[in-house]
């Protein structure tokens, strides 16, 4: 708990105005958290130094409730951006990072969230170098969004595009499915759902940098399959790339309690929030190498091939069912909703 | 997981499809009664494996389809009063006549997705200053809840809770459908959910009548197989009565202290059926000892009768006598995004399946 006099026990309007608040809260919270030397300039922006081609990925998070089983909007927002420019083959290094905070959001919360971030931030090896932090009046927001930005370097063996999938490459994802968006699910109001289930965010740079150390061009591309679940990397790709996508139903590593939560609230784990795991589109002569050394990576203990790109059906994704019948995946339209019965 | 591993086994499924096949000598139509069921066909696949002789025929069992269109634009009218309107998720992307729950919620609307009816009478308890509906739409499956719901209000004392009702049955559709000279239906499965509430009996004088075989059947592939063969052997034998696939869920008699409730707060009434008109005693209205319950009385609302889009063929699609591919609009001017009819946009409608599922390659 936050226990300094200096603050008061929650957020108000005056704390994004600018003036002495501002200051307060970003010396008591902000600064003295992310404490290093490109902060310490005290510029409006900060300078960092990068050479050749820079990776770029924005990214806001919204996420409702901020607090959920596994995490918090805070670190949800670190690993977010951070994959994003993995998922571009890029190693990230620096972050900037804007609030904007519904006032009534208690202090205690806020620094929470905050050192959430640093820590996520930490094991990322990304440093947060700017940021911005707004008030908006009760009801014009809800609680904090927070938006990051992530730079870095693409790495030296990446040679991740779209052109680059062709047919024969295997399609493989570094864990289990589904597990962020029935967590997030699982404690929204209104639901009457409870269960254990954790949500998966982790960051992923270190994997991809890992993977692209040791295999670099076999990997021809990489997608975090964040909003749209696996479903919608695999539409994507198939869309983007003019070839099919075949998917096998009883290759999916998927946690028993999120395939039952699944079955319970009607939902296909296909189309569930991932926020931790990618998919990752290799060399087909290559896979079984790559499967097995995600394998023994701390972040893909439980990574499986779940198909093919084929020629046959182009832009189509096709599921081969567990009773080897044979089925289309369309992209998810809108919100997936919860069924009658 | 058990129950549903061994339900969706290749080798097990197999071997009923392999048995299908030695029996089958002539083409049947059978047709499935439940939008769940129509949906677990083509999400696995199964139309494909079938022998040819055996045609699926897609039947009127999806609730979110045959809802009224009259009844959403009732709800969209409540939305628009300021009442808090909770809806089973399938219905909030259906459109009415003019906008659908959740374009009426992106308005400021205050739209709840709810999955039990036992929420919305919390949120009532909550909201003591605001009127909270909740949209009680649904086959026999989802009327205990919503009878219940009626119930714990009342205990509770709450007079800012009312249901928008429109409950429909499956034997009046199924004698609806039986009824109609052009019928080419040979079998039933029946659906196993609806069964599970209300068990079977009211099903044997149908069978007798029509001299149909009625296979009561679950919804995972291996149950539906089953239920098929089931219904072919009949078919195959000259043969027609009630049998129930689906033991683990359903008794004959069903769940008595459901059914209990259900009479408690509802009777037998008239219901329209979206696309396909009235049907004399096919659903559940409110009793009048409950009537301050209803929302549809409670706010004054009148059904003005508005026309389907004429270009929607939902009553030959939830009747089986077309399937939604041979809808001239189908994929084309009417897909999940933009939807000229029900069955287009809920989860268990057949066009929705077909659209979403079907290998058509």
């Amino acid at each position: 708990m936050y226990t300094k006099p200096k603050l008061p026990d929650s957020i108000q309007l005056a704390h994004g105005s600018g003036g002495l608040m501002t200051r307060e809260l970003l010396d008591e919270i902000v600064f003295t958290t992310f404490k290093n030397p490109y902060l310490e300039q005290k510029h409006d922006g900060a300078i960092v130094p990068l050479e050749g081609p820079v990776v770029i990925s924005t990214d806001s998070f919204v996420v409702s409730p901020i607090f959920f089983r596994g995490g918090n909007i805070g670190e949800l927002a670190v690993h977010g951006t951070v994959n994003d420019v993995a998922m571009c083959g890029g190693i990230p290094s620096f972050l900037s990072l804007s609030f904007i905070i519904e006032e009534g959001l208690p202090t205690s919360e806020f620094l929470e969230i905050v050192r959430s971030i640093k820590s996520a931030a930490d094991d990322s090896g990304v440093l947060i170098v700017t940021g911005d932090t707004k008030v908006v009046e009760s009801g014009k927001g809800d609680k904090i969004f927070i938006n990051t930005t992530g730079i870095g370097s693409p790495h030296p063996k990446a040679n991740i595009a779209m052109e680059r999938v062709v047919s024969g490459d295997q399609i493989l994802v570094s864990g289990p499915i589904a597990a962020h968006g029935m967590a997030i699910l699982s404690e929204r109001e209104g639901l009457e759902f409870e269960s254990e289930i954790q949500s998966d965010t982790t960051n992923l740079n270190h994997l991809v940098c890992d993977l692209l150390d040791a295999f670099g061009p076999a990997i021809h591309l990489l997608r975090d399959p964040t909003r749209g679940g696996v479903s919608g990397v695999c539409s994507e790709i198939a869309q983007d790339s003019n070839l099919g996508v075949l998917l096998r139903e009883t290759d999916f590593p998927i946690d028993l309690q999120v395939s039952a939560a699944c079955e319970i609230l009607g939902l296909d784990p296909l189309y569930v929030a991932n926020e931790g795991i990618l998919c990752a589109i290799v060399d087909g002569d290559r896979s079984e190498e790559i499967l097995d050394f995600m394998k023994g990576h701390p972040k893909g203990a439980q990574a499986a091939c779940i198909g093919s790109i084929v020629t046959d059906h182009p832009r189509k994704v096709v599921m081969e069912s567990s009773i080897g019948g044979k089925r289309i995946v369309t992209p998810l339209i809108g919100e997936q909703l919860p069924r009658i019965c | 997981m058990k129950y549903l591993t061994e339900y969706r086994n290749l080798e097990a499924t197999q071997k009923v499809l392999g048995q299908i096949a030695k029996v089958v000598t002539q083409p049947w139509q059978i047709m499935e009664i439940c939008g769940g069921q129509t949906h677990s066909l083509v999400r696995n696949g199964l139309l494909d494996l079938l022998p040819e002789e055996i045609q699926m025929i897609h039947g009127p069992g999806c609730p979110v389809c045959v809802t009224p269109m009259e009844l959403i634009d009732l709800a969209v009218t409540l939305m628009e009063k300021g009442v808090i309107l909770c809806s089973f998720g399938d219905m909030v992307r259906v459109p009415g006549s003019g906008i659908s729950l959740l374009e009426a919620k992106s308005k400021g609307g205050d739209l709840r997705i709810l999955y039990s009816p036992l929420e919305a009478v919390r949120i009532a308890r909550e909201n003591p200053e605001r009127e909270v509906v909740f949209f009680a739409v649904g086959f026999e499956t989802t009327a205990p809840a919503n009878a219940l719901s009626v119930l714990q209000a009342e205990k509770e004392g709450l007079t800012n809770y009312s249901i928008l009702v429109s409950h429909v049955l499956v034997p009046p559709a199924m004698e609806g459908i039986l009824g109609d000279p052009h019928c080419a239906i040979d079998g039933f499965l029946g659906a196993g959910h609806v069964c599970a509430i209300m068990g079977y009996r009211e099903y044997h004088p149908i069978s007798e009548k029509y001299k149909i075989p009625i296979v009561i059947t679950g919804f995972e592939p291996l149950d539906l197989v089953e239920g098929i063969y089931r219904a072919v052997l009949q078919l195959e034998k000259g043969t027609y009565s009630v049998e129930n696939q689906y033991k683990r869920a359903v008794t004959e008699e069903g769940n008595r202290a459901a059914q209990k409730v259900i009479q408690q707060i509802f009777q037998i009434g008239d219901r329209q059926w979206r696309g396909i008109g009235t049907i004399p005693n096919s659903g559940y209205v409110l009793r009048p000892e409950y009537s301050s319950f209803d929302a549809a009385r409670k706010f004054e609302l009148e059904e003005k009768g508005r026309a389907e889009n004429s270009k929607c063929m939902a009553g030959a699609i939830l009747t089986g006598q077309k399937k939604p591919h041979q809808c001239p609009h189908f994929g084309k001017e009417c897909t999940p995004r933009n939807p000229l009819g029900a069955p287009m946009v809920s989860s268990e409608g057949a066009c929705a399946a077909y659209y979403h599922f079907a290998s058509t390659l």
